[in-house]
């Protein structure tokens, strides 16, 4: 809990806090309790409701179309994690004629939301002559998307080192190459490693998007299998299983970061950045599961 | 040009429905994501159960999945009929708010706990507290990631496109309907956030560089 706004509590306090909590409970479990009441009420717990999931066919539709959107996600995180290093190199150029559109390039695609990437790839390139599957859509929006956010992740990664670890490298005589690929980077991509699996998240949640151009994943086997009137109509089960997974599978990435940050607190070979500014970056301009800014310095 | 200059009126409306989106579910999510961070910072362990249980399962949930529970999913439960752009704000600011709540979450517990020790030591009353010497050091930090968060909600918006809300994002469909050029359109209608979103991205940047306290 928060010591920040509340004092330890005395025996006044104590006795109001527990009435507020038994309120607090009735109040939640009331609401839960009428949400619980409205889907058993409109029959969405009736076996009839969720019998698709016995047929093998729709088995398979399911284990297919979460291929779908792993790959997707897979392909997707590779590319975006190269665009990311690429354009990250190119920022921390000591020549402006790479830096500039470099800079520009990054912070363009950071500005342009996905969707529009991504029916500007399936839906506008067909007309210069340019067709492309769903597929190679939705990957490349989330490559140039998500490697955008990534490449200032590992700039803000790489500046946020301590300078003398730099300086002592120039003080060696080592060349800017043998600084970054020796010095900085390995030291960065540690302390980084969290972040990047935490916008790994946020690009896993982005391949939902997909279903707006029709790409045939997760998300359009639940819509789909939801609008068939055999089985009743299932939306709401087909959407309770479709979250359950996606829920699922952000859950078990957001451990590993959680894992991955805690192993670092021990680690003393890695250093502690200046600022969570990197941090910053993938909980504000992304919405992802990021650390928030300032939670490590309590 | 002409596919921008024959379809102004497209353009404008749809923009134009893209900032209402983005207003009325950002003043929403402002409100709740504040509720829910003081549920989570509350001295309640059942409040504090419930806000860190919503913000994990809708942190961990793809917009899209939100949007579509809403549109196709929620009308079978049969509890308040939503039109779609209805559902498009209630869809967004359920999203927006978990994020908004952690941002200022974080910023509350970025204020050092002997400023809090200090004034109730100063006999002052939680409002004082509050209002004196919490809110305005959290302020500074929490400032500029909410520009960041509300930044990715006006992108967000544009989801809304895929459910038969006509902003931005569905200006292609009736370009691709008049036969004009889908590919310049859209091209106009990136440009268009690039210009929406790039001041909002240079009042972060001043705001964090102003209030970036070294402490």
């Amino acid at each position: 809990m928060s010591s920040v706004l509340f004092d330890i509590p005395g025996p006044r306090a104590r006795m109001r806090y527990r009435t507020l909590a038994i309120v607090g409970a009735l109040a939640i479990a009331a609401l839960v309790g009428y949400v619980v009441y409205r889907f058993a009420d409109t029959g969405q717990f009736t076996a009839r409701k969720w019998e698709f999931i016995q047929y093998e066919q729709i088995q398979i539709g399911l284990v297919t179309a979460l291929g779908r959107t792993l790959s997707a996600f897979g392909l997707g995180a590779v590319l975006a994690m190269i665009f990311g290093a690429i354009f990250a190199a190119a920022r921390l150029s000591d020549h402006a004629w790479i830096r500039t559109p470099a800079a520009v390039i990054v912070e363009g695609f950071r500005a342009i939301p996905l969707v529009i990437m991504m029916f500007f790839f399936y839906y506008g390139l067909p007309s210069a002559g340019i067709k492309m599957s769903a597929f190679t859509a939705v990957v490349l929006g989330l490559t140039l998307y998500n490697g955008s956010v990534l490449a200032e992740v590992f700039r803000a990664g790489i500046n946020s080192l301590p300078r003398g670890q730099s300086e002592a490298a120039y003080a060696l005589g080592m060349r800017k190459t043998q600084v970054m690929v020796l010095v900085l980077l390995p030291q960065a991509l540690r302390a980084m490693l969290p972040t990047i699996v935490s916008q790994l998240v946020v690009l896993l949640k982005d391949t939902a998007l997909g279903f707006l151009i029709t790409y045939e994943e997760l998300l359009n086997w639940g819509r789909q299998l939801g609008s068939q009137l055999q089985f009743g109509r299932p939306y709401v089960p087909t959407m309770l299983t479709v979250a359950a997974i996606y829920i699922g599978m952000c859950l078990l990435l957001t451990w590993f970061a959680n894992y991955l940050e805690k192993r670092n607190r021990r680690n003393k070979k890695v250093i502690k950045l200046d600022n969570n500014k990197a941090e910053g970056i993938v909980l504000g301009e992304s919405m992802g599961a990021g650390v928030p800014p300032g939670a490590g310095t309590l | 040009m002409s596919v921008l200059t024959n379809n102004l009126d497209l353009f404008l409306s749809g923009f134009g429905t893209t900032l209402r989106l983005f207003l009325i579910s950002g003043v929403l999510s402002l409100v709740l994501g504040t509720i829910l961070a003081m549920l989570r910072v509350s001295p309640v362990p059942v409040f504090r159960a419930v806000g860190t249980t919503y913000v994990t399962v809708v942190r961990n949930t793809p917009l899209t999945l939100v949007f579509v529970f809403f549109v196709f999913a929620y009308p079978y439960l049969e509890i308040i009929k939503f039109d779609f752009f209805t559902s498009a704000v209630v869809a967004l600011t359920l999203y927006t708010s978990a994020f908004i709540c952690e941002v200022v979450r974080s910023g509350i517990n970025t204020v050092p706990i002997g400023q809090a020790e200090a004034s109730r030591a100063l006999g002052l009353t939680f409002g004082q507290m509050l209002s004196n010497i919490v809110l305005p050091q959290a302020m500074r930090s929490v400032v500029p990631p909410m520009v960041s968060t509300l930044i990715a909600l006006l992108k967000n918006t544009t989801v809304a496109a895929g459910f038969s809300v006509a902003e931005a994002g569905r200006i292609r469909d009736a370009l691709s309907e008049q036969g004009e050029n889908v590919l310049v359109g859209l091209l106009w209608v990136a440009a268009g956030f690039i210009i929406l979103v790039m001041p909002l991205t240079l009042l972060q940047r001043i705001l964090e560089k102003r209030w970036s306290v070294a402490r």
